[in-house]
């Protein structure tokens, strides 16, 4: 609970190394008979940011521990457990094993490329700390390491987020951006331990860009725009997120060319970054040639060139010194430029070697597309669009923090500062587009928010302490000061300035400490559940733990042949891999349509239909997951009408109306005949007509959708039940083989 | 001596599977037959058959049908091998026999002789409708054929039957030169089913009617839909005879002499004792029963079995196959035994070439597709067992270090970058010191 307490506890002696961070620069010029008065101060204030940063370091990975303490050291989730397995194989077999890995257990029987379709920087971050943890002879399992690698580097990012704030703004903001991001939820639902996502690491490469390259174009040094290409790399190895990135760049680029803010600076940093960063995303085979092949980079490619046209252009002016005449050349040459590019753009489109936008990209830009064209995309319950009450959820007070820092932004416009408004901007529509981009947003949010509540601090405080220092002048923090008191004693004439700026303070404090525990508490609650193992509140308000999933899969891994075939909806695809070890035919990496729509058409067809579909893929067992016990309602059956819609897009047989009455999807006595006989409907309520799940209801009551179900009385003909978990949640049929004399 | 017996029955256990054949692995001849009569009195009137049989070295264990001791198993073990059931009218079995058990016997891999006739029992029915086959409905109904019965009896309803299955491996490799008289109930095939096939059909002529009564309304069998013979191989590979007639197995019918209407061949002895013996020495899997050992693979140029191929990889393959030739395990020849190397399509159809002492091998290269295949062998011959046999295997795409180092087209290239580096390094010397 400490996390409740420290903000706040921030709040203050912020403002004070504020004050002293003013004062330095002036003190440095004024006093020279205070050389040890003034090496103290310094150092008070280094003391101060350093204990700060310190405990918003440990604040930051503390407060994500939540996870463990309440459940155990566990992956969370569905992707973490296949980054697990990875990860796993990584240490096991070294890096080209990894690298070169087929895996011939997921996507039956297409099997697939593990070194080519993952992002491998998470996995190769896991195994460096684990190296290097056995190098100094900490003997950890390699499950911890992946279990604490998101808090830690939660942690790093509120380093990050320091220097960025500093670099933006200037210390006091960099002290709030850290504290605030580190507590803040947005951030925390994909960061707590056990979340061992790629996001996990990507927040903090991406931070990392962006702070290298704004210090590069403020300082236009080459060493700096290195590094922003590399953590460019980093992020590019890290997380699909960094086509965030390569568009936000040349977007800002192309903002300070048309503002007229060109400058040298924003030559080399743009143009070392871009190649550098190019070449080395290169070597990311799941990567490749996307950066001048794909059109979702092409707009990277455009600033590039517009940039060398620029440089060019001004060589010429400066060359020519007829005013008449470069304006002649200009019009030729932006012409000329313009038509190269869009015939150069034409024809690689045209002739394919330029891939036009993908289905994420468009559904990026309009939130309806996924819903109308992709339904696969659309099915994924973290691709919705964004609801208000989860910006409240995760944003809390920076919402209404955000607007004002902007208007700070906008009040001391500098590179730095355009930059960050462009990123909130962006990142802030994306995260109204889909639910998960509120991640991306955050930091942004978090910088322009620390922003607003250092600014109106420092100047309040800096009104109260001028009040305070007429009287007491000499002192070293009267003179630390004296800028700001000049521009205060301006406008003294208003009344309870004093008064009202104490209010402020505290209605900021008070802000703040509701920031906090608000954040503390969504923690807890809300985003520390792995969602593997589900806690339900009982009837006498104990907690009782649904552990059925693994329960389920490690019946797997016990009891069926070492190269049986599962077949389930896609979700559990990732979980049987790596906790079951046995084959899966579709899992979380949905990179076959097809495939994936020949199993929803399988959980949508009558037994014997589906039957075929089994046989011709080998399968050995389907596992279903069924709420209808527990009522637990991220269940197969709710999630029927995507399988429908999925196989639909494939195969026309399915036809969504089918399995609806009027519209409407129902599975008791009104549901219609093909819902009520298919596949995914006897599975999972084989057996359920005998069941009594609530007291005072029927037999056979479905406590997920409290409805009583419309077929109890359901004969398999082609599988036979082989496992159900204690609570129902997750059923595991066997195929049987085919009769053996007909 | 324990542990001996003990793993000798897991070895067999392990076994039965891949070879469908759960008794003696070694010698599937030497076998103890349960023969169920309604009437004693057909010990003697088939006595041909059944010494035919037992010069062939079967053990025939007689018994009547409402014998309350019968039982197949006991604890748990088949106490035969194989089953004649020649009693037609019984409505029960005696002891614990039903018609469940008879299927159960069937799906243990064990065969089954069925022989119905007119007024046959809805027992004898279900039995032969569970093997996938319907006897017509009309109990008094018998396979009348006014153009191809037999002439010396002048009676309509012996038939003389010679559209027989052309199989060596059903029938045997001697030709059957006589027509088979046939007198009793006519039967139809399950359409859906594809495992049962017809060995004696009826001639297009051919009706199934009850022949005291006047024809009132058209017969639902009609011509060469009508089988008389047929036999179905199960999944497992256990065999089974239907016949509609009792008569055809009987010495009266194995002694006649037959001349077929309108036909100036006349035979001194009927085709049935030939076509009954033919027929159950295949049933009792003394011909057409073949064996596969493992499927053996590897790349060309080695002797190990790798666990995964890469794509275009050169690969030999090769099983071994031996048919049962009665009382020795011989070579199998032939010229069609083909592999799929398989991922839900085949990619590579290859047949086998066989060096006549029944290894068949082939080599192809590995399709450009990665993923997880199969060798996949399906040798299902008309007579013999069936043969599905299947080995997975994934094939892997090239790894990074794998690809062609240096290609001569991208040469340009390559003198591209050196000269750019060289280029600059020159740039960078003349513009800092030439001045």
């Amino acid at each position: 609970m400490g996390g409740k307490q420290d903000p706040t506890a921030n709040g203050s002696p912020k403002s004070e190394s504020m004050g002293a961070k003013k004062a330095s620069p002036d003190l440095l010029n004024s006093s020279f008979s205070f050389k040890s008065l003034k090496l103290k101060t310094k150092q008070q204030e280094l003391l101060l940011r350093v204990s700060i940063l310190g405990l918003v370091y440990v604040l930051a990975f503390i407060a994500r521990l939540f996870s463990v303490l309440r459940y155990e050291s566990m992956i969370h989730e569905f992707d973490p457990y296949f980054n697990y397995r990875t990860t796993l194989y990584l240490t096991e077999k070294g890096f080209y094993e990894f690298w070169n890995w087929f895996d011939s257990e997921s996507w039956y029987p297409l099997g697939r490329i593990i070194g080519g379709t993952l992002y491998p920087g998470l996995m190769v971050t896991a195994a460096l700390i684990y190296w290097t943890l056995r190098f100094l002879r900490f003997f950890v399992h390699i499950r911890e390491v992946c279990v604490l690698t998101a808090p830690f580097f939660a942690s790093n990012t509120t380093i990050v987020a320091y220097f960025f704030g500093k670099e933006i703004w200037d210390t006091g903001a960099g002290l709030v951006a850290a504290a605030l991001i580190a507590i803040c939820p947005g951030y925390i639902s994909r960061s707590v331990a056990g979340s061992y996502d790629n996001e996990a690491v990507a927040i903090f490469a991406l931070l990392l860009t962006f702070y290298l390259f704004v210090k590069a174009v403020k300082t236009g040094s080459l060493s700096w725009a290195l590094g922003s290409a590399f953590g460019y790399f980093y992020m590019v190895s890290a997380w699909g997120g960094y086509v965030f990135i390569i568009n936000l760049v040349p977007l800002y680029v192309l903002v300070l060319l048309i503002t007229g803010r060109y400058s040298m600076r924003l030559y080399v940093a743009y143009n070392c970054m871009y190649i550098l960063g190019m070449l080395l995303a290169m070597q990311i085979r799941f990567v490749g040639f996307q950066h001048v092949q794909s059109g979702e980079h092409m707009g990277a490619m455009g600033v590039f060139l517009l940039m060398q046209v620029f440089y060019f252009l001004d060589w010429v002016k400066y060359q020519l010194n007829d005013t008449k005449l470069f304006q002649t050349f200009l019009r030729i040459t932006v012409t000329s430029a313009i038509l190269v590019g869009g015939i150069a753009l034409g024809v690689g489109t045209a002739s394919g070697y330029i891939s036009p936008w993908t289905g994420r990209f468009y559904s990026l830009l309009d939130p309806t597309y996924a819903k109308d064209h992709i339904p696969i995309i659309a099915s994924v319950s973290e691709h919705q669009p964004t609801a208000w009450s989860s910006f409240m959820f995760d944003y809390h007070i920076l919402l209404f923090l955000f607007p004002a820092g902007l208007y700070f932004c906008f009040k001391r416009l500098s590179d730095a500062t355009i930059f960050i408004v462009m990123y909130g901007l962006t990142s802030l529509y994306f995260a109204g587009v889909m639910v998960r981009l509120i991640l991306v947003a955050t930091p942004a949010v978090c910088l322009i928010s620390a922003i607003a509540v250092s600014a109106t601090v420092k100047n309040l405080t800096s009104l109260l302490r001028t009040k305070q220092k007429v009287p007491q002048t000499g002192s070293t923090k009267g003179v630390g000061s004296s800028k700001s008191s000049s521009k205060v004693t301006l406008d003294q004439s208003q009344p309870f300035q004093k008064n009202g700026a104490i209010a402020l303070l505290v209605g900021v404090f008070y802000l703040l400490s509701r920031y906090a525990i608000h954040c503390t508490w969504v923690t807890s609650e809300a985003y520390s559940s792995p969602s593997i193992v589900l806690a339900a509140r009982g009837a006498h308000g104990n907690r009782i733990i649904f552990d059925d999933y693994r329960e389920a899969y490690y019946w797997l891994r016990q009891n069926t042949p070492t190269d049986a075939k599962v077949m389930s909806w896609w979700d559990y695809g990732y979980q049987i891999t790596a906790m079951g070890n046995r084959t899966v035919i579709v899992d979380n990496n949905t990179w076959n349509n097809t495939h994936i729509a020949t199993v929803g058409r399988a959980m949508s067809s009558y037994e014997d239909e589906a039957y075929d579909i089994m046989r011709s893929l080998d399968v050995n067992y389907v596992l279903v997951v069924f709420g209808g016990v527990t009522g637990y309602s991220s269940d197969d059956i709710n999630k029927f009408l995507w399988m429908v819609r999925i196989g639909g897009g494939v195969y026309p047989v399915i036809k969504e109306p089918d399995y609806l009455v009027n519209g409407e999807f129902r599975v008791d006595k009104g549901a219609s005949p093909k819902m009520l006989n298919c596949l995914m409907y006897k599975l999972c309520y084989y057996r359920f007509g005998e069941l009594v799940t609530e007291y005072g209801k029927p037999t056979g009551y479905d406590r997920a959708r409290g409805v009583e179900i419309g077929n109890k009385d359901i004969k398999l003909e082609h599988l036979e039940e082989a496992y159900t978990t204690s609570n129902w949640i997750v059923r595991i049929y066997r195929v049987k083989p085919p009769t053996n004399r007909l | 001596m324990m542990n001996l017996s003990r793993s000798v029955a897991l070895i067999s256990l392990f076994l039965l599977p891949l070879l469908s054949f759960s008794f003696s692995v070694d010698n599937p001849t030497d076998r103890r037959v349960l023969v169920l009569l309604d009437d004693l009195s057909l010990k003697s009137s088939h006595s041909i058959f059944f010494s035919t049989l037992k010069s062939r070295g079967f053990d025939l264990d007689f018994k009547l049908a409402d014998d309350s001791k019968l039982a197949l198993q006991r604890y748990g073990q088949y106490l035969y091998d194989g089953l004649i059931v020649f009693a037609p009218s019984t409505e029960r079995f005696g002891g614990s026999l039903d018609s469940k058990s008879i299927a159960d016997f069937v799906d243990s891999g064990r065969d089954l002789i069925l022989s119905a006739d007119t007024s046959a029992s809805d027992l004898i029915r279900g039995i032969a409708l569970e093997c996938g086959v319907d006897f017509d409905e009309d109990s008094s109904a018998m396979v009348i054929d006014h153009s191809s019965f037999s002439v010396s009896d002048g009676d309509h309803t012996l038939i003389a039957a010679d559209d027989l299955v052309k199989s060596d491996a059903i029938l045997g490799k001697t030709k059957i030169e006589a027509p088979v008289l046939f007198r009793g109930v006519a039967h139809s095939l399950n359409p859906t089913n594809n495992l049962v096939l017809k060995v004696l059909s009826a001639s297009p002529s051919a009706y199934s009617a009850n022949p005291s009564s006047k024809l009132s309304s058209p017969p639902q069998l009609t011509g060469s839909a009508i089988s008389l013979v047929s036999v179905m191989q199960a999944r497992n590979n256990a065999r089974v005879v239907i016949s509609g007639s009792l008569q055809l197995f009987s010495d009266r019918l194995f002694r006649s002499g037959v001349q077929k209407a309108g036909s100036p061949n006349k035979y001194e002895k009927s085709g049935n004792e030939q076509f009954a013996t033919e027929l159950s020495k295949w049933v009792f899997h003394e011909r057409g029963h073949l064996k596969a050992g493992s499927l053996v693979h590897h790349r060309v140029g080695e002797t190990d079995e790798p666990a995964i191929y890469r794509i275009k990889d050169d690969l030999e393959f090769s099983v071994e196959i031996l048919e049962w030739s009665g009382k020795s395990w011989e070579p199998y020849v032939a010229d069609d035994v083909q592999v799929q190397f398989y991922m839900m399509s085949p990619y590579v159809l290859k047949t086998l070439s066989t060096d006549k002492k029944g290894m068949f091998h082939t080599s192809f290269k590995v399709p450009d597709v990665y993923g997880v295949f199969q060798f996949k062998v399906e040798y299902g011959k008309l007579g013999y067992t069936t043969l599905s046999l299947s080995k997975q295997i994934p094939v892997r795409p090239y790894r990074h270090n794998e690809y062609e180092r240096f290609i001569p087209t991208a040469y340009p290239y390559y003198g591209a970058c050196f000269t750019t580096m060289a280029g600059f390094f020159v740039f960078s010397f003349v513009y800092l010191y030439h001045k």
